[in-house]
């Protein structure tokens, strides 16, 4: 991964959609999820799943992410997420 | 009649790329082809989220129809990443627009077949097509339509090419009249599909179903949609009727009777049935079984 | 107790006197005799025109504890019911129990009027907005009581809803108390859910912005059941009782609905001459007017009656021909009351006559086809149109599980994924219609015919209509969106749900 400590954006908060900001952070910061959903009871643990495997497979374990879902499947946000990291370091 | 024609393209539906709940609800209006559209539809600041989210759709919900996916040209700086990105996910057809040149197809078969290589997938199960937006394009339609055996249809872009022509579009369409035969001439040729353009007015049905029984008429296969009520008005036009059905089967009777017969002249109701009318009796037939499967 | 439809309903229930378990769509024999109005005595001469709504509250007797009832004609539009408890709340009445046919968002204003005790209890069809979340979060006495619109107006015919005072908007009004819906600036058209109140209530006071020469004509509550009337500035917002013509949606996942419904229709044993119909007024069910319209047309037949909510895709038929009469408790927009005052084919009619199953026979029990929407659907074809994904009171019962008991065939219509949520589930949160008088359950994704309707799966088949098991729908949803957590189960009880026969089908729990 780029040193490049960077913060980007991908989604919407159009319906099925979900609006993800992804900040890279100083290693050994952790992963930090702020989730807003409309469905958070239903599916609130599921989608911070979603959102860990993306930074897993991307091999990431420091960032902040904040994530305003619009009642997204799974598709759409593991796709914002890959976009949202890939905008963060600098391959968008 | 190779098999590939027998596949419907009535209505080709749009859909843009970048839109997760119309692309996750494209299947379910019945369209024959949904086109993944990442070119046109797309902001140039968001072609990495649309390429994203479409590889990831077509990878993870299950359509019942043939998904395309509309590319940028490769010449602009998204075209390759277009093709890079989504390729993965093993889509059915990739479109290219504005097509000019054979060479431009010959450039995206061979990406394909290395992505094909690379991702197990069979060797040639993705196909192209290409629009033609141009009068440069339409000069060499035939050469983009035998670039590549992936290529199974041609269709026309109307709005850029009336533009190209230094026009605009009429109701009547008369504008497009040569353009539309000279494609369909080159599809033909190739022994490929031909797909007639969008109609922008998605309010008018009257205009949208006088325009797709004329392009039926010259000949064209399909045509493309942009609002899903379009989509079961075009398959009504290129449905054959059941009078349609009755004489094509009609026709084949008395041909298979003149066969067995060993007789030289099949006439029906005082008609000679000569090779063409069997040919186009047979297509009828062929039609109206694939439109039942 | 697990009753008929598999739901615990507590024996005893906190202000209720009695609880009777649900047993089935008919399975209640009603006996005696239904209550009787109040005998009253109006003389010659005597002056119902009162100065002030204060005036007819003293005049009305109304004291603490007693039973409050409107009409929700205008609704959002509503002046009257905030209005009216307002002044009772100035006069400091207390402990009263609010029991209109129905409530709206524009009604949020009297929750200051509940929090100071002014109402202590609600007896309604629904609940939306702050009102439905305040029901929800028990803040009342006793559990809100909510009913369908047959079962309203039989729990009033039979006494089991005591009306003390009835504070009926009166779009046009006479002083003797004579009133219709469909002249002056609040007209709403069909006055059908107020006529009930007006035949039972002790006592009924009339509220008009619109003060008319006596006789008003047509009479739609006569001036035998109206003991006063206050005139005021104004009963209602326009723009909020009534829009303008409402139009055939142009949203393609509800238009393919409305073709799954129609095709359905079309390919059914009852679409011959003479159909009967009701539309809902919701998308789909509304956009489904225009494809029938085209049927019949094709088909060359036309229908004996449409049921309403009236709107003015079927004003449109009723004109064409399409149908010979219209039944109408309630008019959603501008040409339908037009039509409702100038049509002689278009009838007003009480919620009773529209739905009150102990009767000798309510009109939904001619209706051949009903269109309705959904909240959630469950795999047993129970329809929840009360509570939302989290448990809170959002929608209204209506004439949902009253048509649906009656209707041949009933379709309810429910996107199969709301946001990302299923909407075909193991189990609805609330039942307000059962399953089994349910037949068919149409998705954008596809269509489930109740396996009891074996005649009508027949009937589909070679249809090319997408037909498959509501099982195969359920996991369609799952697959697409995931199986949701379950919500922990609430357990103090905030709402009953009473089936049309006064039998309680479900409870709403407070949510954890």
């Amino acid at each position: 991964m780029s040193e490049g400590r960077r913060e980007a954006q991908a989604g919407t908060l159009e319906s099925a959609d979900i609006l993800i900001t992804v900040a890279l952070t100083e290693p050994g910061a952790g992963l930090q999820i702020d989730l807003v959903s409309p469905t958070m009871k239903q599916y609130g643990a599921m989608i911070r799943q979603v959102i860990e495997k993306v930074l897993t497979a991307n091999g990431i374990a420091d960032a902040m992410v904040h994530a305003n879902d619009k009642g997204a499947l799974d598709y759409t946000i593991e796709a914002r997420m890959q976009t949202a990291i890939d905008r963060a370091v600098g391959k968008g | 009649m190779k098999m590939e024609q027998l596949k419907l393209r009535r209505a080709m539906m749009f859909m843009p790329g970048n839109n997760p709940a119309m692309l996750q609800n494209a299947g379910i209006y019945g369209a024959d082809t949904v086109i993944f559209d990442v070119e046109d539809a797309v902001a140039v600041s968001e072609k990495d989220a649309a390429r994203q989210l479409v590889h990831n759709a077509i990878k993870r919900l299950q359509y019942p129809c043939e998904v395309a996916v509309r590319i940028n040209h490769i010449q602009t700086p998204f075209g390759l990443d277009d093709l890079k990105v989504i390729l993965p996910a093993k889509p059915d057809l990739i479109r290219l627009p504005k097509a000019e040149t054979g060479q431009d197809i010959k450039i995206i078969d061979e990406i394909i077949g290395e992505a094909e290589a690379k991702y197990g997938f069979a060797a040639g199960s993705i196909g192209m097509m290409a629009a033609i937006e141009t009068a440069k394009g339409l000069m060499h339609a035939y050469e983009i339509a035998t670039a590549s055996p992936r290529m199974v249809a041609l269709a026309i872009g109307g709005e850029d090419f009336v533009a190209d022509l230094k026009t605009s579009r009429s109701r009547e369409g008369w504008e497009l009249f040569v353009a539309r035969s000279q494609l369909l001439l080159a599809a033909r040729a190739a022994g490929i599909q031909a797909i007639d353009s969008v109609f922008a007015n998605a309010n008018d049905d009257e205009g949208f179903l006088a325009e797709t029984r004329l392009i039926k008429e010259l000949g064209f296969d399909g045509k493309s949609v942009i609002n899903p009520r379009q989509v079961r008005m075009a398959q009504e036009v290129f449905t054959p009727s059941e009078k349609e059905i009755k004489n094509a089967e009609r026709v084949l009777a008395a041909y298979k009777e003149a066969l067995e017969r060993k007789s030289g002249v099949v006439a029906l109701d005082g008609k000679m049935i000569d090779t063409p009318i069997v040919t186009r009796a047979e297509r009828v037939l062929a039609y109206a079984a694939a439109v039942r499967k | 107790m697990i009753n008929a439809a598999g739901r615990e309903i507590p024996e005893i229930i906190k202000g209720i006197t009695k609880v009777t378990p649900y047993a089935g769509p008919f399975a209640i024999c009603p006996q005696g005799r239904m209550v009787g109005p109040k005998i009253r005595a109006g003389k010659p001469g005597s002056e119902k025109l009162l100065k002030s709504l204060e005036q007819a509250i003293d005049a009305s007797g109304l004291r603490d504890g007693m039973t409050i009832s409107f009409h929700h004609h205008f609704r959002n539009g509503d002046y009257v019911l905030n209005q009216v408890v307002e002044a009772i709340a100035r006069k400091g009445i207390r402990g009263l129990t609010l029991a209109p046919s129905s409530l709206n968002d524009v009604n949020d204003a009297i929750i200051p009027h509940i929090e100071a005790g002014v109402i202590t209890a609600i007896e309604t069809s629904g609940g939306r907005g702050k009102l439905g979340r305040l029901m929800t979060l028990g803040k009342l006495s006793k559990p809100t009581i909510i009913r369908s619109h047959g079962g309203r107006a039989r729990a009033i015919e039979c006494g089991d809803l005591h009306i003390d005072v009835a504070f009926l908007g009166a779009p046009c009004c006479d002083r003797y108390g004579n009133m219709n819906g469909v002249e002056g600036r609040s007209a709403c058209g069909s006055l059908g859910y107020a006529m009930v109140d007006a035949a039972y209530a002790d006592t009924v006071v009339a509220i008009t912005d619109n003060l008319v020469p006596h006789p008003v004509h047509p009479i739609s509550i006569p001036q035998t059941q109206v003991d006063f009337v206050v005139v005021v500035d104004s009963i209602g917002d326009p723009a909020g009782i009534a829009s303008g013509a409402l139009r055939i949606s142009r949203n393609p996942r509800e238009l393919l609905m409305a073709e799954y419904a129609t095709g359905v229709i079309e390919h059914s044993e009852y679409f011959r001459q003479g159909i009967s119909l009701q539309l809902g007024s919701g998308g789909a069910s509304l956009s489904a007017a225009k494809f029938i319209q085209e049927k019949m047309l094709a088909r060359g037949i036309t229908g004996s009656f449409g049921v309403g909510g009236i709107t003015n895709p079927f004003v449109e038929m009723l004109e064409q021909g399409l149908f010979e009469t219209m039944f109408d408790t309630q008019d959603f927009d501008l040409p339908s009351i037009q039509s409702l005052r100038n049509n002689p084919r278009h009838v007003e009619m009480s919620a009773s006559y529209y739905a009150n199953p102990h009767s000798a026979g309510p009109i939904v029990n001619n209706l051949d086809v009903v269109i309705l929407s959904a909240t959630e659907v469950d795999v047993d074809f129970n329809v929840n149109v009360i509570t939302d994904s989290n448990g809170i009171i959002m929608g209204a019962s209506g004439g949902h599980s009253d048509t649906a008991a009656g209707a041949k065939l009933a379709i309810v219509v429910a996107p199969l994924l709301r946001g990302r949520l299923p909407m075909v589930l193991d189990r609805v949160d609330t039942i307000v219609t059962p399953g089994e008088t349910v037949d068919v359950i149409i998705t954008e994704r596809g269509i489930a015919v109740n396996p009891r309707r074996t005649d009508l799966i027949e009937s589909l088949k070679g249809s090319r209509l997408p037909v498959l098991h509501i099982q195969d729908l359920q996991r369609m949803a799952v697959e697409l969106a995931g199986k949701p957590e379950p919500l922990p189960a609430g357990d103090e009880v905030v709402a009953l749900i009473e089936y049309r026969d006064g039998s309680i089908i479900d409870v709403v729990r407070k949510p954890k």
